[in-house]
């Protein structure tokens, strides 16, 4: 698979795809998209980056183990759930707040967090498959 | 943006801080483990953070269970919609009871985990798979919601995978591979079974599955729907047809993951039993009585006999488990407050004693370097107080007195004979006394012979054989959650009146779940 166009293309096609993963994952919480699917992206990213230039590269483009990165949107999203105990309601109950930027509102809430913490599961535990399944042969 | 007015599907009141107690035990594993695998590479750091874990899910469990001891069932449904359509958490007393007796097991084998899984087995997972664990089984004996129930199987599950692999070992991938495809067939046919549940109720609120389930009567396919359930948590808490896979894994993996295994996930199993057979279907369970009575007896006479055919120890503490399952369905079989209550008790003594039995025989391997009986160990010789521990917990496991588990058998065999069921009462008493020979052989021949000692060292004098066994008992890491386990034993066995008088509360709500649905639906249900 190491051909000079794929390994010419693929940081391009990866960076793209991490791009449009966090598109999808933002844009998840209206329309068709969300963590689940931004994270699948994610991870197939890596996974092309990993194929076209071989797996240190993208370990080393990672800086953490893939499995942190799955810890910690783990964490974020109990995180999420847990906010709502300062606000006497249940947990995992979804808190809003709107932020005023450049005239327009953002709207942030606990439900997004929770959306980036499945963001994060799915490429740390989807990577650190990927990735031992293209290390094996070569070592 | 247009705002709906959304107060009509969500519970307005505040919720009260002491109520957040019915997710803690959930939210502090989830959390933990989260930390423990993002740390997972440091494996000096992990029973750092994992041993002051586990003693706060303990503190957090023992909390739970007084408060729903003293304010009754509580319920805290996720994300303020009202249930049915928000999943919501019912504790009442078996859940909190089961969770706390959960969490002692698990400190116990935090504790001497640290001690028996070497760097490459923490590096592995061992601790956030652990922590992982608790969120399922913790999660399992929590939830209110019987789909909800699926998904912290499946999360039990997924995680004792790892836990079983821990080493790669041939024989540990051979055991691995029975126990996954097994549970992985339960597990589904738990799955169709609700999704069935789904179609003939169209809820899957337990509370509301239960209201519903008093008026359905003839309507429906309930029979066979029961039937499949029953099948289907029977094949996880290992109940006799279908109980092959315990044997085939347990004796595999590490001595500690035995101990966790043995102790909590067939008694999760056993609980869902109880929960689905005892609360939400009385009237079809009434029906199929006379089966899970047959189950019974054949799972705890068999499961006593393989243990009397058993050279290896861990082997024959697989079927101890087996048998334990077969008096705890005993209890579902008969359905009188009496014998729920015995169920609860055992399941309570069987948790502490099985995980307690698991180290214990871990400790001894190490001692004698085999977990053969058929190698005379010696270990009375050269570990008295491991010898005398193992003494007591066999006691406890045949149920002979002053231990925990007398007072459960003796309540089960009265109440089989309050209803007639003599020859289920002789099944229990025929166990008692085919585990007493089972584990006074293992005894004998392991504890008892002395070792054949080599003559060099034996004119060496002093603690010759203690010193030549290798790896020496840390009486920190190991003794202490064996001694931890033990105390609670002669306790429960000495005062029982406490956890005697939680079971009897615990049968009582499980035979009349009134107190379980008004605490889901305050203003009476059925919208």
């Amino acid at each position: 698979m190491r051909t000079l166009i794929f390994r010419t293309v693929a940081p391009y096609l990866a960076s793209l795809m991490i791009l449009f993963s966090i598109f999808v994952l933002l844009r998840g919480h209206n329309e068709p998209g969300g963590g689940f699917i931004g994270g699948l992206i994610a991870a197939s990213a890596f996974a092309i980056y990993g194929i076209a230039c071989g797996v240190s590269p993208v370990r080393r483009a990672l800086h953490f183990h893939p499995m942190a990165i799955s810890g910690t949107g783990l964490l974020a999203s109990t995180a999420a759930g847990m906010l709502s105990i300062f606000f006497k309601v249940p947990f995992m109950t979804g808190l809003w707040l709107d932020i005023p930027l450049f005239g327009d509102s953002i709207a942030v809430s606990t439900v997004m967090l929770f959306d980036i913490g499945v963001y994060l599961v799915v490429v740390g535990s989807i990577t650190s498959i990927a990735l031992a399944l293209e290390e094996r042969p070569n070592s | 943006m247009t705002t709906i007015d959304l107060s009509a599907a969500m519970i307005t009141q505040a919720s009260p801080l002491a109520d957040w107690l019915v997710v803690a035990p959930l939210v502090l594993c989830m959390v933990l483990g989260a930390v423990l695998l993002m740390v997972r590479k440091d494996t000096q750091i992990q029973p750092v953070i994992a041993i002051p874990g586990l003693v706060a899910l303990v503190l957090v469990d023992a909390a739970l269970l007084a408060h729903v001891w003293m304010n009754g069932t509580v319920t805290m449904t996720m994300g303020r919609w009202l249930p049915p359509f928000g999943i919501s958490f019912t504790v009442d007393i078996l859940g909190a009871l089961l969770t706390l007796t959960g969490g002692i097991a698990a400190l116990a084998g935090g504790i001497f985990g640290a001690g028996d899984v070497n760097d490459s087995g923490r590096r592995y997972g061992f601790y956030p798979f652990l922590f992982l664990m608790m969120v399922g089984v913790s999660g399992a004996f929590l939830t209110g919601d019987i789909f909800n129930l699926y998904v912290w199987f499946e999360v039990l599950l997924i995680s004792s995978f790892g836990l079983l692999i821990l080493g790669s070992e041939r024989g540990q991938i051979d055991g691995a591979t029975k126990y996954a495809f097994l549970n992985l067939v339960a597990t589904t046919l738990f799955l169709i079974a609700t999704g069935y549940l789904y179609g003939i109720f169209g809820t899957l609120n337990m509370a509301d599955i239960a209201l519903k389930a008093q008026t359905m009567d003839d309507k429906a396919p309930m029979v066979t729907l029961v039937s499949m359930y029953l099948l289907a948590f029977g094949m996880k808490a290992a109940a006799f047809p279908a109980n092959f896979w315990l044997p085939a894994s347990y004796h595999t993996p590490r001595v500690v993951v035995s101990a966790l295994f043995g102790g909590l996930l067939t008694k999760v199993g056993v609980y869902a039993l109880i929960r689905v057979l005892l609360m939400l279907f009385p009237a079809e369970r009434d029906l199929l009585g006379w089966v899970i009575a047959l189950i019974a007896a054949a799972t705890m006479v068999l499961g006593a006999m393989g243990a009397l055919a058993q050279t290896d120890v861990r082997r024959m503490l697989g079927y101890l488990v087996i048998s334990g399952i077969g008096v705890m369905l005993a209890g579902i079989a008969l359905a009188s407050p009496a014998g729920v209550a015995a169920t609860v008790f055992y399941a309570v003594h069987s948790m502490i004693v099985m995980t307690a039995l698991y180290l214990a025989s871990g400790m001894a391997a190490r001692a004698s370097g085999s977990f053969s009986i058929a190698e005379p160990g010696g270990i009375y010789q050269s570990h008295v107080v491991l010898a005398g521990i193992t003494l007591a917990l066999f006691f406890a496991v045949s149920g002979l007195p002053p231990f925990s588990g007398f007072w459960p058998k003796a309540l089960m065999v009265k109440a089989s004979l309050d209803v007639g069921a003599w020859w289920l009462a002789a099944a229990i008493l025929l166990t008692g006394f085919l585990t007493t020979i089972a584990v006074g052989r293992v005894w004998v021949l392991a504890y008892w012979r002395p070792a054949p000692a080599p003559p060099e060292e034996a004119s060496m004098g002093g603690n010759g054989a203690a010193v030549t066994q290798p790896p020496a008992l840390s009486p920190l890491l190991d003794f202490l959650p064996l001694v931890m386990l033990t105390v609670l034993v002669v306790l429960v066995g000495i005062f029982p009146q406490k956890l005697l008088e939680l079971s009897q509360i615990a049968s009582e709500q499980l035979l009349n779940p009134a107190e379980y649905i008004k605490s889901v639906f305050p203003t009476g249900g059925l919208q």
